[in-house]
């Protein structure tokens, strides 16, 4: 079988987690590789907890069923870990990414979570500094690609534009921000993995 | 060919403005609401020359379709669930008026209780109304069945009404890699419509939808019977040019390390793609499993069927929805029903699961495929009729 990197995405409903999830699909997608990308099905409401889900692959995906044991959960919203569980089916290689101003011992510690390899950035500062809002899903995005490795990030950028640039084509500031914030999110975020 | 990321919904819709119909009438639904909202949007941004009609609901968006394919346009529409239900008055009487119209139906759970989620329900409940009827995979196979089967409806031998599906939320919403067709290639391979009848045509007047007793009413559902039994040649040829054209060729049903196989999963729609991993790890074990995928439903592929199952020796058959009539579902119905005068035919177990959106996961189609073989080594079948998942 392929090798398939699978993501969750922790949100709550208008922060951009199923943005975030396309976002992703849509860079990895230029650089040749097979994509999914789905929000956890079902009505949406703001400021509920969601989730959406990326599979990566080098090779066609077949399976379309969901994902419970994903190497990678990026959190949006710290508040979150209060009544989710963001670690769930996460193993002991699994990465965490999660947008906090705390350092990465101190979430493993408010998790009690003792396997994976934590990562904290605060993308709500980054988004508020360079976007001038709350929205911390694209400077989550350069996190998890400095992390992860997945790919480079030039190329995220220069996808992350062309995407923007289709929505935002009035609103040039809007672009220039987003990508500052996930360049800054990529240069600050915290963690090796073994704290 | 542009390689890009869509969702179901955005693929169909996609398809839908390459062949940029006359008329689009439709009603929002989820899970299929996108597909109709993104094709408004081409409309009002003026990407196609389509008139929209924004109706207030699917009963009226169907006798719209009617109409407008009757006056000899090209029509579509797209709905799901309650929304086709809303339309049954309507959906036989375009199959009989012999009117090519396409539909992008996005299969979901019918009410009660309410449920926006995906099963076969409202899509086999329309089974029986002269609609050609193709299910999707994934969306890739979305945009490339909306396109065929503009072909396959307009054909002059076929002239009925279509419907293309996709499970809902699963592949409706799920972004996916999608080859696309370049614009003036897929205007080309839809070829421009030339109705064979209109009612605005002064000079060659007709009538449609008149009263038609026990005299003739029984002759003027023939050429449906007559349509369907051609469609099955026509679906395969329209299938084989698309592979020569695009690369992918289609047909009526898709097999899938069947040639040797002991025992077959036989499926429809999105729960084919998960089975096909587990096939690969359990063909990597050393057992005989194969797929038999099931992507035309009407004309039923029974002759494609019963040769594609000969050698198995038990299948397990899968359904997404439920009869309710204490014989399983209406694919083990059928292709029970296609196998009685086969010379050699499996032991066959029926599997109703998924509905209103219960996941079939992986372990799921293990646990199957090793009941399957189980019924193949015992000789017999432990469980005729079960529905999977079900919670005691």
């Amino acid at each position: 079988m392929a090798q398939i990197v699978e993501i969750r995405w922790h949100g709550r409903g208008g922060q951009g987690a199923k943005t975030a999830a396309l976002l992703l699909a849509d860079a990895a997608l230029s650089l040749g590789k097979y994509i999914q990308a789905f929000p956890e099905y079902g009505p949406e409401r703001m400021g509920a907890p969601v989730q959406a889900f990326n599979r990566l692959s080098d090779e066609p995906i077949l399976v379309h069923c969901g994902i419970t044991n994903p190497q990678i959960v990026a959190v949006l919203d710290q508040t979150l870990m209060a009544s989710v569980d963001v670690a769930h089916g996460l193993p002991d290689s699994g990465q965490l990414i999660v947008n906090t101003s705390k350092t990465p011992q101190a979430i493993r510690q408010e998790l009690g979570l003792k396997g994976a390899h934590i990562f904290t950035v605060d993308a709500s500062a980054i988004a508020q500094d360079k976007i001038g809002r709350d929205i911390p899903n694209t400077p989550l995005l350069g996190a998890l690609v400095k992390v992860t490795g997945l790919f480079d990030i030039t190329m995220l950028l220069h996808d992350t534009e062309v995407k923007l640039k289709k929505k935002f084509a009035s609103k040039p500031e809007i672009i220039k921000g987003n990508l500052e914030a996930i360049k800054t999110a990529y240069d600050t975020v915290q963690g090796k993995g073994k704290e | 060919m542009p390689t890009l990321a869509k969702t179901g919904n955005e693929a169909m819709a996609e398809a839908m403005r390459q062949i940029n119909p006359d008329v689009v009438a439709a009603y929002p639904i989820t899970p299929a609401t996108e597909i109709v909202m993104i094709f408004s949007q081409f409309v009002a941004d003026g990407l196609v020359d389509t008139e929209y009609v924004a109706v207030e609901s699917e009963h009226s968006a169907m006798s719209a379709c009617v109409g407008a394919a009757a006056a000899g346009c090209r029509v579509m529409t797209g709905t799901s669930s309650q929304g086709l239900q809303l339309m049954s008055e309507i959906l036989p009487i375009a199959s009989a008026l012999r009117l090519p119209i396409v539909m992008c139906d996005v299969n979901r759970a019918l009410s009660g209780p309410i449920n926006i989620h995906c099963d076969h329900s409202d899509t086999m409940a329309v089974r029986d109304f002269g609609w050609l009827q193709i299910f999707s995979e994934n969306a890739q196979e979305a945009y490339d069945n909306v396109l065929q089967m503009m072909r396959i409806s307009e054909n002059k031998e076929i002239q009925l009404p279509g419907m293309v599906t996709t499970d809902g939320f699963i592949i409706s919403h799920c972004m996916e890699r999608v080859e696309t067709i370049d614009d003036a290639a897929a205007k080309q391979y839809v070829g421009a419509y030339q109705p064979l009848k209109s009612v605005l045509d002064l000079d060659n007047p007709i009538t449609l939808g008149s009263l038609d007793l026990q005299d003739y009413y029984f002759e003027h559902k023939m050429p449906i019977v007559e349509a369907m039994q051609k469609a099955k040649n026509v679906i395969l040829e329209v299938g084989r040019d698309f592979g020569q054209k695009f690369g992918r060729e289609y047909g009526l049903v898709e097999t899938y390390k069947l040639d040797d196989a002991e025992i077959a999963m036989v499926a429809l729609g999105s729960t084919c793609g998960t089975a096909r991993v587990i096939i690969d790890e359990l063909r990597a074990q050393g057992v005989k499993v194969g797929l038999l995928k099931i992507r035309v439903f009407r004309p039923f592929p029974a002759e494609a069927i019963v040769a594609a199952l000969k050698n198995v020796q038990a299948a397990a058959i899968m359904d997404r929805s439920d009869m309710y009539s204490d014989q399983g579902g209406q694919v083990f119905c059928e292709i029970r029903s296609a196998l009685y005068d086969a010379d050699k035919k499996p032991l066959l177990a029926n599997y109703v699961y998924g509905l209103g959106g219960r996941e079939i996961c992986l372990e799921d189609i293990r646990r199957i495929c090793a009941d399957t073989q189980a019924n193949a080594a015992a000789g017999k079948v432990k469980q005729l009729i079960q529905h999977y998942g079900v919670r005691e």
